[in-house]
């Protein structure tokens, strides 16, 4: 399920604009999407009310698979994204409404503040996260777990399960204004992902993390601190976090400390959809877009079909599958015919 | 035989716990009476029977974070059939259990076949399990249980002289079976060998001729027995059944078995341990309500537990292994 080449290892800009086989596949798949919805639905499908609505429902995802998408390649998971995120909402939203002027000239500077503390708690929290897996080597799966319950906890004591509300237009405008068109969500989902793909895709720091996923020992022992770009990683995730609970809370015009959870597993699907090793190494920004515009676009074709959102679960974790055996048959058959000398032998990565 | 018992992780956690039985016993008179331990065994039997089965799942080196949908499925599904065909316990236990196993079994055989790891393919099999149900129940809770259902499996065993009835109820029972089964498994049968085998080094095992496909089917399956047997328990405690309960609570449990000293990686972990990390979080979190705290802090103070006690199980682990190349440094030299 993986790209082949390491990332940033291609010459000239010329690589831009070439299209990884993994990318190829998935666009395959978006168009026949769209072709098949587009017989199914018909014209409701592409009218500006629902291109808007898909383009303000992606980016909370978007930011949170980003989230998911840095650890997973470095071989970890992140299973406190989503409640880094509440959590930081909990903290910007209640610095907004106590402390933050409301109204006045320059009021919004004050207000931009309350956010960057927001995310500088995320950050803080991937701090913790990257130092209990660096420093006592304990795994990823588990230390997040620990924060995601703990963090979690933090929130539910501090608002007792309530909501935070009543937040000033600059969230607002966050989460529902549009620029000549396009909502300011997808606008800071599209800023984000950019900068991230390059540091991840393409700059020393990107090509450590992938290093590290797919052999730790081998980089440790050519003399790389992999601690520190472990703690790195996720502090880089955190931030991540942190910025899905200011769009979530922009969103929902609201924090609290159970919103988005069900997002969890569905931005593992997303990022392994998207082409993402799940045994780290490899993966693409881009492919994780594709992915995240294939999620949505199921979402709310069967959305117009009137089928329940539930429904849309399964089909999520379906496609998921069926992408995993496609490769799978692929590789056999590439396997069989020995068409390709450097063709992996089917599942040779036995899962663990 | 005792000493070497006192170097485990086991041992550590037993001493843990008994501190907290001890201090807790001494903070709240309410706290050491049959009456509490029976409704902490009753109230915890879910996720002990869940424990138990993904104890195993996690010896064989995989996860599985779908039995929370599984048991969802099997519990509704089972309900409904065996409503509609005027069956009974056996026909209700026969369906649960079989729908359980059958799932377990599916997730058994992708994760087999599709060679992608165990955590994605449950991931996606609990949103493909979850979804359907949801979908086809319209989120639906089921009313009118049957009478034989809501009231069975309960006996009083004795009542105290202020007519306090003290009851053993079928989710005890459930509970306790579950525990013997996963021992008897892992500890009593040459499967259970295997499985350990698998999970420490998957690759030896199938070279020593071990089939990996037949034990995987073997584990899932399992969790999915369990699962639709914990449903059951679960379904008659609450007197309910509803859809949308179950799911969400599958990393609580997964906390609970790696308190009690599982690995991720596999190979790793024993049911001794498993009953401890489970019983450790109920008796804290009865602690706490006992003492006052608040019930929105409990969840605080869990994590940190988690991140504590994973802490110190990897730093034990490290101070193993360092101790184990200083002897065979030793052994070379």
């Amino acid at each position: 399920m993986s790209g082949t080449s390491l990332p940033g290892r291609r010459a000239g800009p010329l690589g831009l604009l070439r299209v990884s086989p993994t990318n190829r596949g998935l666009l395959l798949l978006l168009a026949l999407l769209v072709a098949l919805f587009g017989v199914l639905v018909g014209a409701p499908l592409f009218t500006a009310g629902s291109l808007r609505s898909m383009a303000l429902q992606v980016p909370q995802l978007g930011l949170l698979s980003l989230a998911m998408m840095v650890a997973l390649l470095s071989g970890g998971l992140d299973l406190s994204i989503i409640a880094v995120a509440d959590f930081s909402a909990i903290v910007s939203g209640w610095l907004l409404t106590t402390w933050a002027p409301s109204h006045g000239a320059f009021a919004f500077v004050p207000q931009i503040g309350c956010l960057c503390v927001g995310l500088l708690v995320a950050t803080a929290i991937g701090l913790l996260n990257g130092m209990v897996i660096a420093y006592l080597d304990v795994s990823p799966i588990l230390t997040t777990l620990g924060t995601m319950t703990m963090i979690k906890g933090l929130s539910i004591g501090l608002t007792h399960g309530g909501v935070i509300s009543g937040f000033p237009p600059l969230v607002l405008f966050l989460g529902n204004a549009s620029v000549a068109g396009i909502p300011v969500a997808l606008i800071v989902l599209l800023l984000t992902a950019l900068p991230v793909a390059v540091m991840l895709n393409r700059s020393p720091f990107g090509n450590l993390v992938a290093m590290i996923g797919s052999n730790e020992p081998a980089v440790r022992y050519s003399g790389v601190d992999t601690r520190r770009v472990l703690v790195r990683i996720y502090m880089l995730s955190g931030f991540l976090a942190g910025l899905a609970g200011v769009i979530m809370m922009a969103r929902f015009n609201s924090a609290n400390a159970a919103y988005g959870e069900s997002f969890l597993l569905v931005t593992v699907l997303a990022a392994v959809l998207g082409g993402v090793d799940p045994m780290g190494g490899f993966g693409k920004v881009s492919g994780l877009l594709i992915a995240l515009a294939i999620l949505q676009l199921i979402s709310t074709a069967f959305n117009l079909l009137g089928f329940s959102e539930f429904l849309t679960l399964t089909i999520w974790g379906a496609t998921l599958v069926a992408v995993a055996g496609v490769t799978l048959l692929r590789r056999q058959l590439v396997f069989l015919l020995g068409l390709r000398s450097n063709a992996r032998p089917p599942a040779s990565r036995r899962s663990p | 035989m005792l000493r070497a018992f006192r170097r485990t992780h086991e041992f550590r956690l037993l001493i843990v716990t008994l501190l907290l039985v001890v201090g807790l016993s001494l903070a709240s008179p309410r706290f050491l009476t049959l009456q509490n331990a029976l409704d902490l065994l009753t109230s915890y039997s879910f996720s002990g029977m869940m424990a138990a089965g993904l104890l195993v799942v996690l010896i064989s080196g995989g996860i599985d974070i779908s039995f929370t949908a599984i048991a969802s499925v099997a519990q509704y599904v089972a309900m409904v059939l065996a409503i509609r065909w005027h069956g009974e316990w056996l026909m209700l236990m026969a369906l649960a259990l079989g729908i359980g196993t059958l799932l377990g079994i599916v997730n058994g055989t992708l994760i087999s076949l599709l060679g992608i790891s165990s955590i994605i393919v449950s991931i996606a099999m609990l949103n493909v399990y979850f979804g359907l149900l949801m979908f086809l129940s319209h989120g639906n809770q089921l009313y009118n249980l049957p009478d034989w259902f809501l009231n069975a499996f309960s006996w009083v065993v004795y009542t105290d002289k202020d007519q306090n009835p003290y009851v053993l109820n079928g989710q005890i029972i459930g509970l306790f079976v579950c525990f013997l089964l996963s021992w008897l498994l892992l500890g009593r049968t040459s499967t259970g060998r295997q499985i350990f085998a698998l999970g420490g080094n998957g690759e030896a095992a199938a070279r020593m001729g071990f089939n990996p496909f037949r034990l995987r089917l073997i584990v899932y399956g399992y969790m999915g027995f369990v699962a639709g047997l914990g449903s059951l328990a679960q379904g008659q405690l609450a007197q309910s059944i509803a859809p949308n309960v179950l799911v969400g609570r599958e990393l609580d449990v997964l906390a609970a078995v790696v308190l009690g000293g599982a690995s991720l990686n596999g190979g790793q972990g024993s049911v001794l341990g498993m009953i401890l990390g489970v019983a450790l979080l109920a008796i804290m979190q009865n602690g706490l309500i006992l003492l006052g705290v608040s019930s929105y802090w409990i969840e605080f103070f869990d994590g940190a537990v988690i991140l504590l006690a994973v802490s110190t199980i990897s730093w034990e682990r490290r101070r193993q292994r360092a101790a184990t190349r200083r002897v065979i440094a030793g052994a070379a030299s």
